[in-house]
């Protein structure tokens, strides 16, 4: 069954994913617009690599509930890692590096985690129970995340199919990595604890384009809350693929919807690939039971080599290893996805679980480079009592962790007689993935003791209902009906400003096209002119609106009325009164004061720049139209005399 | 079963609705509402919580809770009883390592959770925790003992007496070193018993907790366990000593002699600090940085003094402004036998008090004075308050700490009713807890903030 052969991926069609049976779900992280952090009182969304202080910290495995290590957990331990938190004072204070128990949750983010909750039509929990979820990696000070769920089962609208929610979470956001070479692991702490929510998706979707379409479908419908941070990293996302007979891999961190489609292709090529070599190990009758290796110290005979990272090794007094893999000849050559092979998968292991991160870190007998002399190969092969059926993999470094690379190489190797090894994966800039760790199951889990359930009262979803956007989807449908310009519709659809366009036009009796003038081109023009409006005030923007309806300014005074509003709030009540156009005679006469003392070009200009002078002081109290005809009513006027 | 064990922590409505359904704790069970369908574990329910919800596990791993009213119908499809367990591992015995033992009081050194209450309870036996230990082999061949399983706060004299018995018995018996498991909270009062009661032990008696329980990645309970348990096994101070972080990093502990200590923030890992003194050693997995040579020796005899008495009708009045006579009447009233003043500056308390100073001098009540400042002496001649405070009979008691005071006043009392063989005792340091000097490096609290302070913070790990 196994007889399919990844084509390019331009080349790869629907059918082809669906022969290998491609299976893809997203866990969509998304940073909510809150003014603090999740469980303390630090300002959200503040990022610095500026620091004043340095943490040490190591982690070690602890029980779940259920009274079961996770393997995780354990694999973790195995690396000995010395973590370091960079601590910036402006942006983390005690409870993020875990020496203050946490506050109450912040309001605001469950607020909007529930409105989240609501909008992916997830069956809302009574009760949100905080659980930890251990990370021993050391991107959460404490060990483990604070994290929980708020509603299950959903689904969201794709073309004419649904697309299933599993769930969505409330969470605090972790560190950001620095660098992380052989026992030394460093952390940015300014991310840590943003609040984050986690929508889950069920394995719906069965192309990579797919996996792109429905991301994007996502991060937009969270956008129209008005509530989620933009920006990078602010959004991003986890994806699991598998293929038949393959296994749920998890690929961490993508931080771009756009790379989606080449990872999950990539990942779906090894998942498939490895499924191959396993056939073709079977057909050498190399199962699980009859995998066979050894190994052998072979420091000795690399003393004097030439190939330089070994020679530093054995400068610095280090060890080197070889390891017999019987029967696996040319094999780890075999391709695994884009310009990768197997021997990455080893490769990927000995880095991260041997922490010998300086590549390359093996060398083996399948590759063509240039490495050990032939002299070294042959004597390594003698320790080994090679056959040419065989392969050898040779790992370098501090003895220690020379025996952890060498158990690892074998666990690897044997893992391939039987399959994919559960892990999670990192997302590659070229679009392949590289090995980040064993996956967690949901023996990470236990409780927060720290912090008391909390009930969600049905007075609290009933508000949160009431803001609730509508699906920006239907809107869409909606504007074209409408007939709003065309290049305004995605917009106004996502704009947290939406419900207000559609209350102008359904309520408040403006058109179409003004109503998407004022409230999708205006604030464009305000950010281009550098005006933050990621807050509009949406109340100030009615009362504008209704001072238009109500006469009270004219449509072309909206413009610098929002850019006031925007600095100092909008007050109708301090609004000038009307004018009508006999009023208009001591503008026109202030006005051409003005412009007598003004250098000209030509005297022909004298009209419009006094109507300019004239539109600055009486902009919104009197149409445009009326002020063009008075002036030019004026001049008229003065040319008879 | 019984409907306790069943149904534990359930209550009301959420209590009548599982016996409807028929399921139970534990039960793998599905819940269904009139919208949805939840599947998972039920879990025990905290006693605190109310009666309204049933708390399930779902196969993800995350718990959500249900409001009873919600669910229509309820199916047992299973039965998964939890059962949290450090794999317990015999603690393996080489003839070449030195024997030390280790009592467990409670703690969150010795806890873990506990899903009615949803807290932290002392409930690992010490053989547990070196189960996840597995590093303390490599230091000593360790005994343990539980002699309670009390939260810190319940620590009191019984406990204290006990401790000091079991404690002497060892040391007869040759131990090389002893460890005691206790709560942070008040660990420098059973700290400051231990030095009174057991005296001039030819081995190191040492003390530790944990401030991050070790049910959690980021414990600082191992840690503390393995520089605890070498101290006991090698380290050269055979005195009573507090063993917790030196900074919050996982960089080393600190060995706090038992008088001087004190717990001195809520929650930070290096929380306990020797006050108006240096600590006497720095303590890691590689060995110890002595900081002071004054302390006492380890010696290869078996003698103790052990004098495990105690006297509890004592107490601490902690001064403030406008403070009433009647707080200190209500002492006097109620039999107080000794009272520990924590005065403010220099050690005093205001006029208004004096009556009730002179009616505790009159029945015979032991009236001391330590300061609210915690660091510095009692110096109650350099004003006329403080002189007045003297001619009523409060004696001040130098630098001690007002807890080490408290527990020496009711330890000295458990000896004598003589209120001058009872001055004799509190004067005489018996390890520390009064020094005759302050060494200029005793009062080191940084200010943070002033650059010179950041720049030090900045460079160093704390």
């Amino acid at each position: 069954m196994y007889e399919f052969e990844f084509k390019p991926f331009e080349e790869m069609t629907p059918e082809d994913y669906a022969t290998v049976g491609f299976m893809s779900g997203l866990e969509v992280h998304q940073q909510l617009l809150t003014k603090s952090k999740l469980f303390c009182r630090c300002p959200a969304g503040r990022y610095s690599h500026e620091y004043h202080a340095e943490i040490l910290r190591h982690m070690r495995p602890t029980l779940s509930e259920l009274g079961e290590y996770d393997g995780t957990a354990l694999m973790e331990f195995k690396t000995k890692k010395n973590i370091v938190y960079r601590v910036n004072k402006e942006t983390v204070c005690t409870y993020e590096m875990d020496d203050t128990p946490p506050f109450m949750m912040d309001d605001e983010a469950l607020d909007t985690a529930l409105e989240i909750s609501m909008l992916a039509g997830l069956t809302l929990v009574d009760e949100v129970h905080i659980a930890r979820k251990q990370y021993l990696d050391g991107s959460i000070p404490t060990g483990f995340q604070r994290t929980a769920i708020c509603g299950i089962h959903g689904s969201v609208p794709y073309g004419d199919r649904k697309i299933s929610m599993i769930q969505l979470g409330i969470e605090e956001d972790s560190c950001r990595e620095i660098s992380d070479v052989g026992h030394l692991r460093i952390y940015n702490t300014d991310r840590l604890g943003m609040p984050l929510i986690e929508l889950v998706t069920g394995p719906d979707m069965r192309t990579p384009k797919e996996v792109a379409e429905v991301a994007q479908i996502l991060r937009k419908m969270m956008r129209t809350t008005g509530r989620v941070r933009r920006g990078i990293g602010a959004t991003r996302a986890d994806t699991n693929v598998s293929v038949t007979g393959g296994t749920r891999i998890e690929i961490k961190g993508v931080p771009k919807i756009g790379m989606m489609p080449l990872l999950t292709y990539n990942e779906a090529q090894r998942q498939w690939n490895l499924l191959r070599l396993r056939e073709e190990l079977k057909r050498r009758g190399i199962t699980e039971e009859t995998f066979s290796s050894s190994s052998v110290d072979i420091t000795r005979i690399l003393k004097r080599s030439r190939f330089t990272p070994i020679a530093d090794a054995m400068k610095q007094g280090h060890v080197a290893a070889a390891v017999k893999l019987s029967g696996w000849a040319e094999l780890l050559r075999w391709q695994t996805q884009d310009n990768t092979v197997f021997s990455r998968e080893i490769s990927d292991r000995v880095r991260v679980i041997a922490c010998l991160s300086v590549l390359p870190n093996i060398i083996h007998s399948d590759s063509m480079s240039e490495t050990l002399s032939g002299a070294e190969w042959k004597e390594t092969k003698v320790a080994l009592g090679c056959t040419p059926d065989d392969t050898i993999v040779i790992v370098w470094g501090a003895a220690g962790d020379v025996d952890t690379a060498v158990k690892e190489i074998v666990i690897r190797a044997k893992e391939a007689t039987v399959g994919i090894p559960s892990e999670t994966r990192q997302a590659l800039r070229d679009g392949t993935t590289g090995f980040e760790r064993i996956l967690p199951g949901p023996q990470r889990m236990y409780p927060d003791t720290d912090l008391p359930p909390i009930r969600v009262v049905p007075e609290r979803l009933a508000r949160l209902r009431e803001r609730m956007p509508v699906q920006y989807w239907d809107r869409m449908r909606r504007y074209h009906e409408w007939k709003v310009p065309e290049d305004a519709i995605e917009g106004l659809a996502l704009s947290p400003l939406s419900t207000l366009f559609d209350e102008a036009v359904t309520e408040m009796g403006f058109g179409v096209t003004d109503a998407a003038v004022i409230l999708w081109r205006y604030p464009r023009r305000l950010h281009r002119d550098g005006i933050r409006t990621e807050v509009l005030p949406v109340d100030g923007l009615r009362s504008i609106l209704n001072a238009v309806r109500e006469g009270k300014m004219t449509k072309d005074g909206v413009f610098s009325a929002m850019r006031r509003a925007l600095k100092h709030g909008f007050d109708v009540e301090a609004l000038p009164p009307r004018l009508e156009r006999k009023d208009l005679a001591s503008f026109i006469e202030k006005a051409k004061q003005q412009v007598r003392y003004a250098k000209l070009h030509d005297e022909k200009n004298i009209p419009n720049l006094t109507l300019d002078r004239v539109m600055d002081e009486v902009r919104g109290r009197i149409p445009g139209a009326d002020v063009a005809a008075e002036v030019a009513a004026h001049f008229a006027k003065e040319v008879l005399k | 079963m019984s409907d306790k064990e069943t149904y534990k922590g359930y209550k009301g409505a959420a209590l009548a609705a599982m016996k409807k359904f028929g399921i139970r704790v534990w039960s793998d069970a599905v819940l269904t509402t009139e919208e949805d369908s939840f599947e998972g574990i039920v879990l025990p329910r905290s006693e605190t919580a109310d009666g309204d919800h049933i708390v399930i596990k779902m196969a993800t791993g995350y718990n959500v809770g249900l409001r009873c009213d919600r669910i229509l119908d309820a199916k047992e499809i299973g039965y998964k009883e939890a059962h949290y367990k450090i794999p317990e591992k015999a603690f393996p015995y080489d003839p070449k390592k030195e024997r030390v033992v280790l009592f467990g009081t409670g703690g969150t050194i010795a806890s873990r959770l506990d899903y009615r209450t949803g807290a932290v309870i002392p409930a690992f036996t010490p053989g547990e925790l070196y189960g996840s230990v597995p590093e303390l082999a490599d230091i000593c061949n360790l005994e343990t003992e539980k002699l309670f399983g009390v939260f810190s706060e319940n620590m009191g004299p019984e406990q204290y007496i006990i401790l000091a018995e079991r404690i002497g018995e060892e040391i007869r018996k040759g131990v090389r070193g002893i460890v005691v498991g206790h709560g942070t909270d008040t660990m420098h009062h059973t700290a400051a018993a231990l030095s009174y009661m057991v005296q001039d032990s030819p081995v190191p008696i040492v003390m530790v907790g944990s401030q991050r329980s070790s049910d959690r990645p980021s414990s600082d309970a191992a840690l503390n366990l393995i520089h605890s348990v070498k101290t006991a096994a090698d380290c050269d101070i055979a005195e009573v000593m507090v063993c917790m972080f030196g900074p919050t990093s996982d960089e080393y502990g600190l060995l706090h002699r038992g008088t001087r200590v004190r717990k001195m923030h809520s929650s930070y890992r290096s929380t306990f600090r020797t006050i108006g003194d240096i600590p006497l050693a720095m303590v890691n997995r590689e060995g110890y940085t002595y900081l002071r040579d004054d302390y006492k020796k380890r010696r290869n005899d078996r003698e103790v003094k052990v004098s495990a008495v105690f006297d509890d009708r004592i107490g601490i009045l902690y001064y403030y402004p406008n403070m009433k006579a009647d707080m200190m009447d209500m002492m006097i009233d109620n039999g107080y036998k000794g009272i520990i003043i924590a005065g403010t500056g220099l050690g005093h308390v205001n006029k208004p008090l004096y009556p009730a100073l002179q009616r505790a001098k009159d029945a015979g009540v032991a009236v001391y004075m330590t300061v609210q400042t915690l660091w510095g002496y009692v110096q109650m001649y350099v004003y006329e308050t403080g002189r007045e405070m003297m001619d009523l009979g409060v004696i001040p008691l130098e630098n001690m700490l007002p807890e080490a005071a408290y527990i020496k006043l009711g330890w000295a009392l458990g000896q004598t009713d003589d209120l001058e063989k009872l001055r004799e005792i509190m004067l005489t340091p018996i390890n520390g807890e009064t020094t005759p000097r302050e060494p200029y490096n005793g009062y080191l609290i940084f200010q943070g903030g002033i650059p010179e302070v950041d720049e030090f913070v900045g460079t160093i790990r704390r």
